[in-house]
């Protein structure tokens, strides 16, 4: 990392793993989850998120010193809204079929705890510089385990990745399909979603034992 | 008949948490304790009851296209529906701020338990999703726009109610170290979810009629072919204008 200090490498790498967004803050799972079924979909929503949150927090850490306090909540959700708008309309310009698969889940960045957190918790008390690395950084790791579980339950699920037919076909039976493989069509279900980020807790857990809750 | 159907819907079928996720930060943050969790599931109930009909309201005379023919003709042309995540947003923020100090005034004991939040209530994916799903889905009326506001709100009651319950309980069973706390909520809300699932038959074995209005829990796939014909709308309209 030769352009940026330790400190500020610290910022984008530490929301990747070890106070990850999703596993360890609990922000965000709320408009997470619905979105996985697919792997493509999981990949343009995470660039969503890290389009708003760069941005949003660099803005708001720009105004910090002007918002009142009182009525920061509303400022902040002004900020978002206007560039989820723009998200939206982008994702209708060019990518007119994944805005459909999206459906409401893209305006429901709006009111992704990420954005409110990261605002509340970093922007308001640091430069542009710093904030822009902290979004940069919790957006990177919301993604990450967007595309984990969008890649398990694609795979699972469909047995594609981004469309293509990685394991076969499972009407000629090529592939894995010859062996007597069937898809987990459980998988593509919403409420598997939620299963598979329990099992990713689970392992980076038991991976980092200071991370395991008091009971 | 009508009015029922979508109540027990929005309760059931699309249950805010177990089928779409809504309000899963407020869900998994405050369902420690049985008697936090009916706080803010009654705050969530009153402020979706309150802020879906005023947004099906904003929707319909200013948001929808042609929607501000009552203005006079020459504007029966303009098409805001772009700016609905922003007016929704509003209508939300500041409702709940007005929640706030009523609760403040009336109910000290109860602003307490809630602490901070009832402020994130505004945040909360649920009240917004509430109204957007309200607007893709094309609510014919404002008295169904209420029903679906208590309904879907009655629904995140229930689900941070039960999760509340089995949380106190499984304090005393033997869970794996690394599954302690969040672990098992994800886990036992997915199980919970796919019991869920099960209402989705509740309003398929009717009549043909009822069977087009059922879709989706159970196959997202038909919610998605949902979106595709309003989708398809929308590009039908556009092209009309390039035209």
């Amino acid at each position: 990392m030769g352009i940026l200090s330790k400190k500020d490498a610290a910022l984008i790498k530490d929301p990747l793993f070890d106070n990850n967004p999703i596993t360890i803050q609990v922000l965000g799972i709320c408009s997470a989850l619905a979105i996985t079924a697919e792997l493509k979909a999981s990949i343009v929503m995470s660039l969503s998120v890290l389009f708003v949150l760069g941005v949003g927090n660099v803005v708001i850490s720009l105004m910090r010193n002007i918002i009142p306090s009182k009525i920061r909540i509303i400022v902040q959700l002004i900020v978002v809204a206007s560039l989820v708008i723009i998200v939206d309309l982008v994702l209708k310009a060019f990518a007119y079929e994944l805005s459909k698969t999206l459906s409401v889940f893209v305006g429901l960045i709006i009111t992704n705890c990420i954005i409110m957190g990261r605002f509340e918790a970093f922007a308001l008390g640091n430069g542009p510089w710093k904030a822009f690395l902290d979004g940069i950084g919790n957006a990177l790791g919301y993604g990450v385990i967007l595309i984990i579980v969008g890649f398990f339950r694609e795979l699972l699920g469909s047995g594609t990745l981004l469309g293509f037919k990685v394991l076969g076909d499972p009407i000629e039976k090529t592939g894995l399909y010859a062996l007597g493989y069937e898809n987990n069509g459980f998988m593509l279900l919403s409420p598997m979603a939620l299963i598979v980020v329990g099992i990713i807790i689970w392992v980076q857990r038991s991976k980092n034992k200071a991370l395991i809750e008091e009971a | 008949m009508e009015h029922i159907e979508l109540f027990f819907k929005s309760i059931f079928i699309d249950n805010m948490v177990f089928a779409t996720f809504l309000g899963m930060c407020s869900y998994l943050a405050i369902s420690k304790k049985v008697s936090t969790s009916v706080g803010m599931g009654a705050a969530v109930i009153f402020v979706l009851t309150v802020t879906v009909p005023l947004n099906w309201l904003l929707d319909q005379y200013i948001l929808q296209e042609g929607a501000l023919a009552w203005l006079g003709p020459e504007f029966a042309e303009y098409d805001l529906s772009f700016l609905s995540f922003i007016m929704f947003i509003a209508t939300i923020a500041t409702m709940v701020q007005l929640v706030e100090i009523i609760v403040e005034k009336f109910s000290p004991a109860l602003y307490n338990s809630l602490g901070i939040f009832l402020p994130l209530i505004a945040v909360n994916c649920a009240i917004l999703g509430g109204s957007l799903f309200m607007q893709s889905r094309e609510i014919p009326s404002f008295g169904l726009a209420v029903t679906y506001g208590v309904g879907s709100g009655i629904g995140w009651f229930l689900a941070i109610l039960a999760i509340a319950a089995i949380r106190e309980k499984i304090r005393y069973s033997a869970v794996p170290p690394a599954l302690r706390g969040l672990g098992i909520t994800f886990i036992i809300t997915g199980l919970m979810a796919i019991g869920f699932m099960s209402f989705g038959g509740m309003l398929t074995g009717g009549d043909e009629g009822a069977k087009e209005k059922a879709p989706a829990v159970e196959a997202q796939v038909e919610k998605e072919n949902k979106d595709e014909k309003s989708a398809e709308k929308i590009a039908e309209n556009q092209n009309i204008k390039t035209y």
